[in-house]
């Protein structure tokens, strides 16, 4: 009955018998009578589960669920392979804890094991963890990598994520370390002059939040000339066609693992990476899975470098991380390996040109134009007269339209909308406007 | 088995999109990828079979008896599962205007409004991931409310010495000083230690009560009122709730700031390691301080800022709503006492079995044993007698936690587990306490049934392989 309990009243009337006691109060003797409950919380009665289950699907029937979602902004409407949900709702997998008895936890152990390969694969990079909370998360433990006795400053791009900036404020107000965001010019990331003897790190995202490709190796090039380190958050999905973080210099790559086929959930959970190179891996927080082998030299895989970690070094832990993300790690897995590269490069060059034609058909309405000049990805930022009569005309017809964003609109793209959703926004957005033609 | 990579062929996979039914339109020769990411090329069948294969090695609750101390490792009904699968939440963009998700407004609000009534707090944030995430948002909470008081001297955070080791970490993490409390032969707080260490460089005591070693701190009152007293806050460690929800609240303790785990105490399922989520309930004179979202607003006046992206991870509140919807008003006591009754049931019989409790008496949800004297007697150890549990089908409790206790072993059996289940637990480990007896080789050699034997662990941290090798490289 209440609260799942599996035995009968009279089986566990039988219980306090076997220990002598008399009852909960009994069991409760250390709780002292001033803070000792004898009433029902305030709270409503049990529901059955039937009543349980109508009063969440009436909960879940007063969201408006747009068929067709054109913003992005840092979580991305991507088709999800009916593959992916199944495997990631084997119960094995999702009942399971952390794998700390690797002798029946092989099979978490090497899903990681596979994770950590593909996120190295993707990023170019040597060693990956596996997995923290999210995108943002990841972004504040990779700026902690790069804490320096002499280096106590961070940089972040003014083009990044505003709840990625503020998060790694958040956790710069917890070290002490000062965070600098530098300005933004023609929507790119202005350097200029910034790092000096004291910068730790400089944290750029590729393609940044207003969508636009940003000049990696420069940045690179002009952090590591003043000695600190390039972090790269990156969106996972642009990596079949866009070049690797390692390969234009970054030294950390992190990101939002949400676009490899987790829904989009209201904001969670989704799926913090981190990857590094070879020189730095032992800096990466939380955990790894590593290989090794049994006393027969059996393949097996185990937790490893747990030395970083919290449950062993306590308050000189790298971080204090211990829960993850690994079940949302391993239906990136599922994804990745259901697309391969062809199909994870297919949805690159899709979301590609299909943000690419609906920039262009919007561009060419009077009164409408792209905000900032140069390549974008995915996503662009519209500037366009009555952006707020333009959003609820596109509501009206069940397209959720691009994030106002300072006057404007920061439009997103994928391979899921088809060219009949973008041509049916773009009339829309014509009506809205009262172009005829 | 083989590994994905291994099970790869070149030009295998799946058909998965349409073509592309806009104009072509290259990325830029400047930004383009010039070698291929080598995922797997693996069609869906045979990828099927290769989860299914990992499925079976691993272990869920769904495959047996999971004591593991404290990590509450109890059943997740399947209605949070259902919930959390409809396309009205699944299908949510974060970033949707207020009025068309309404739907998941209730959810926060529903689920903040009881764990507020569980937890005797005024305040509920759901933003932080997990519990770890929580203690670091609930340390900024303090540490933002002494410095906007001018008060910059509190730097020092007191945690006992059986605390989780994400205690002093995540303390650290906010930038303070650690400083060790000792506890008591009887495994609590020492009182006079605890008044000693209090001064005007004390931000604030981090507690876990029950505690770590499954004992309530009786002189709860008297320890909040000492750290009061010293000017500093107390932290509520909701890792062991589990033992007193619906039976006491730490807001009635005295505490001020207290984080939950869902996937603990609310029944969502720890999926391998998460996703977790790791609520922050505090008094109202901390709301101020409370994370808000740079996108999605909702941070107080004096706002510590925020520790992730947009909200919170909804699904899995959404699944701890079910739980609490099923609980309601009576069954959170129910839950706490029915823990607490398996946890002594399961601790009498292992005493009877000849065990050694390292506390003796009554224990909340979890207790610990200590195998010192059978390790100096048989030369078996806490971790032979956890593998030795791995060939009789049981998840092992918690090994060598807490600290302070030698040769650990942590039990918390939960309420969702039956008599018989305890029984049948009890019995094999009265088996392997005597084979330790009689034939400790076998159990120095355990576990002998499983895919894999103990993996040298020595070797893997050494020398780190944490990533595929192929067969070209």
């Amino acid at each position: 009955m209440g609260g799942y309990l599996p035995a009968a009243p009279e089986e566990r009337a039988r219980q306090y018998e076997a220990l002598g006691l008399s009852g909960p109060r009994a069991l409760y003797r250390d709780v002292p009578d001033q803070v000792y409950l004898d009433a029902p919380l305030d709270l409503p009665a049990p529901k059955s589960e039937l009543e349980a289950r109508q009063s969440l699907e009436h909960l879940a029937a007063q969201n408006v669920r747009f068929p067709t979602i054109l913003r992005g902004a840092g979580a991305y409407d991507h088709y999800i392979p009916a593959a992916v949900s199944a495997i990631a709702a084997k119960e094995e997998f999702v009942t399971a804890y952390t794998p700390y008895q690797a002798e029946i936890s092989q099979g978490v152990l090497q899903s990681i094991f596979e994770f950590q390969t593909m996120i190295c694969e993707l990023t170019g990079m040597d060693a990956a963890n596996a997995s923290v909370y999210d995108g943002a998360s990841a972004a504040a433990e990779g700026v902690a990598m790069c804490r320096d006795r002499k280096r106590t400053k961070a940089i972040v791009s003014g083009a990044v994520h505003p709840d990625v900036i503020a998060t790694i404020r958040t956790y710069c107000f917890g070290a002490d370390t000062e965070v600098v965001v530098t300005t933004v010019k023609e929507g790119r990331t202005d350097l200029t002059g910034l790092v000096d003897d004291q910068t730790a790190c400089v944290y750029i995202q590729q393609p940044n939040f207003y969508g636009l490709l940003e000049d990696g190796a420069a940045l690179a090039a002009a952090a590591h000339a003043g000695g600190a380190k390039l972090i790269a958050g990156v969106n996972p999905i642009t990596l079949g066609v866009l070049e690797s973080p390692a390969a234009w210099g970054a030294d950390i790559a992190v990101g939002e693992g949400q676009p490899l086929g987790l829904p989009l959930s209201w904001g969670g959970p989704y799926l913090g990476f981190m990857a590094t190179t070879q020189a730095m891996m032992r800096k990466l927080p939380g955990r790894i899975v590593g290989q090794t082998a049994d006393a027969q030299g059996r393949r097996a895989f185990v937790l490893t470098m747990q030395a970083r970690e919290q449950h062993i070094r306590r308050e000189k832990a790298s971080s204090n991380v211990c829960s993850n993300e690994a079940l949302c790690a391993l239906t990136a897995s599922v994804y990745l390996s259901m697309m391969g590269p062809g199909g994870l490069r297919q949805v690159g060059e899709q979301c590609f040109a299909k943000a690419h034609y609906l920039a262009d058909a919007l561009c060419a309405l009077p009164g409408v134009r792209l905000r900032h000049p140069g390549p974008f990805f995915h996503e662009f930022v519209t500037d366009l007269p009555a952006s707020a009569d333009v959003l609820a005309g596109l509501e009206a017809r069940g397209i959720l339209g691009g994030l106002p964003l300072e006057g404007g609109l920061l439009w997103c793209v994928t391979e899921k909308q088809t060219r009949e959703e973008l041509d049916k926004a773009v009339s829309i957005v014509k009506e809205v406007l009262g172009i005829w033609n | 088995m083989e590994l994905i990579f291994e099970r790869s062929r070149p030009g295998r996979g799946s058909d998965l999109l349409p073509p592309l039914d806009v104009p072509e339109c290259p990325v830029p020769a400047q930004f383009a990828r010039k070698q291929a990411p080598r995922l797997p090329e693996i069609g869906e069948s045979d990828l099927s079979r290769h989860y299914q294969a990992l499925a079976r090695r691993a272990f869920g609750v769904c495959d047996g008896f999971y004591p593991l101390g404290s990590c509450t490792m109890k059943y997740n009904p399947k209605l949070g599962e259902a919930a959390a699968a409809l396309p009205g939440f699944t299908g949510i963009h974060p970033l949707q205007p207020a009025h068309t998700v309404k739907g998941c407004q209730l959810v926060m609000a529903q689920a903040e409004y009881a764990l507020c009534r569980i937890t005797g707090m005024d305040r509920m944030t759901l933003q932080p991931a997990a519990g770890a995430h929580g203690e670091f948002a609930g340390l900024l909470l303090i540490k933002a409310y002494h410095r906007h008081r001018g008060d910059k001297a509190r730097t020092v955070i007191l945690v006992p010495d059986s605390a989780h080791g994400t205690n002093p970490a995540s303390a650290a993490m906010a930038g303070f000083t650690v400083r060790n409390l000792p506890s008591t032969a009887e495994g609590l707080v020492d009182l006079e230690a605890l008044k000693a260490a209090c001064g005007p460089d004390t931000a604030g005591l981090m507690l876990t009560n029950p505690n770590t070693v499954g004992l309530f701190e009786r002189d709860i009152l008297e320890i909040t009122k000492i750290v009061h007293g010293a000017g500093g806050l107390v932290y509520y460690d909701g890792a062991n709730l589990n033992a007193v929800m619906g039976v006491a609240r730490p807001g009635d303790m005295g505490f001020d700031v207290c984080h939950l785990n869902l996937h603990k105490t609310f029944a969502t399922p720890h999926g391998g390691g998460g996703p977790g989520s790791g609520p922050v309930g505090c008094k109202e004179f901390l709301a101020p301080f409370l994370p808000g979202s740079a996108l999605c607003g909702n941070g107080g006046d004096h706002s510590i800022g925020q520790v992730r992206a947009f909200h919170a991870n909804f699904l899995v509140v959404v699944k701890a709503l079910a739980y609490l919807m099923r609980l309601g008003s009576t069954g959170p006591a129910e839950a706490a006492r029915g823990a607490v009754l398996n946890a002594n049931y399961l601790k009498h019989k292992l005493e009877e079995a000849g065990y050694a409790s390292a506390f003796p008496g009554l224990c909340m949800h979890e207790f610990v044993l200590t195998l010192e004297a059978l390790k100096k007697e048989t030369g078996v150890s806490a971790l032979d007698v956890a593998k030795a549990m791995l060939d009789d089908g049981i998840h092992p409790p918690t090994m060598y936690f807490p600290l302070i206790v030698h040769e650990a072993l942590m039990f918390e059996p939960t309420e969702t587990e039956t008599p018989e289940t305890l029984d049948q637990a009890a019995q094999v480990m009265a088996d392997i306490l005597r084979r330790a007896k009689e034939d400790p080789e076998s159990l120095h050699a355990a576990p002998h049934t499983t895919v894999v034997g103990r993996p040298d662990e020595t070797a893997a941290a050494r020398h780190p392989v944490v990533r595929y090798v192929f067969p070209e490289e």
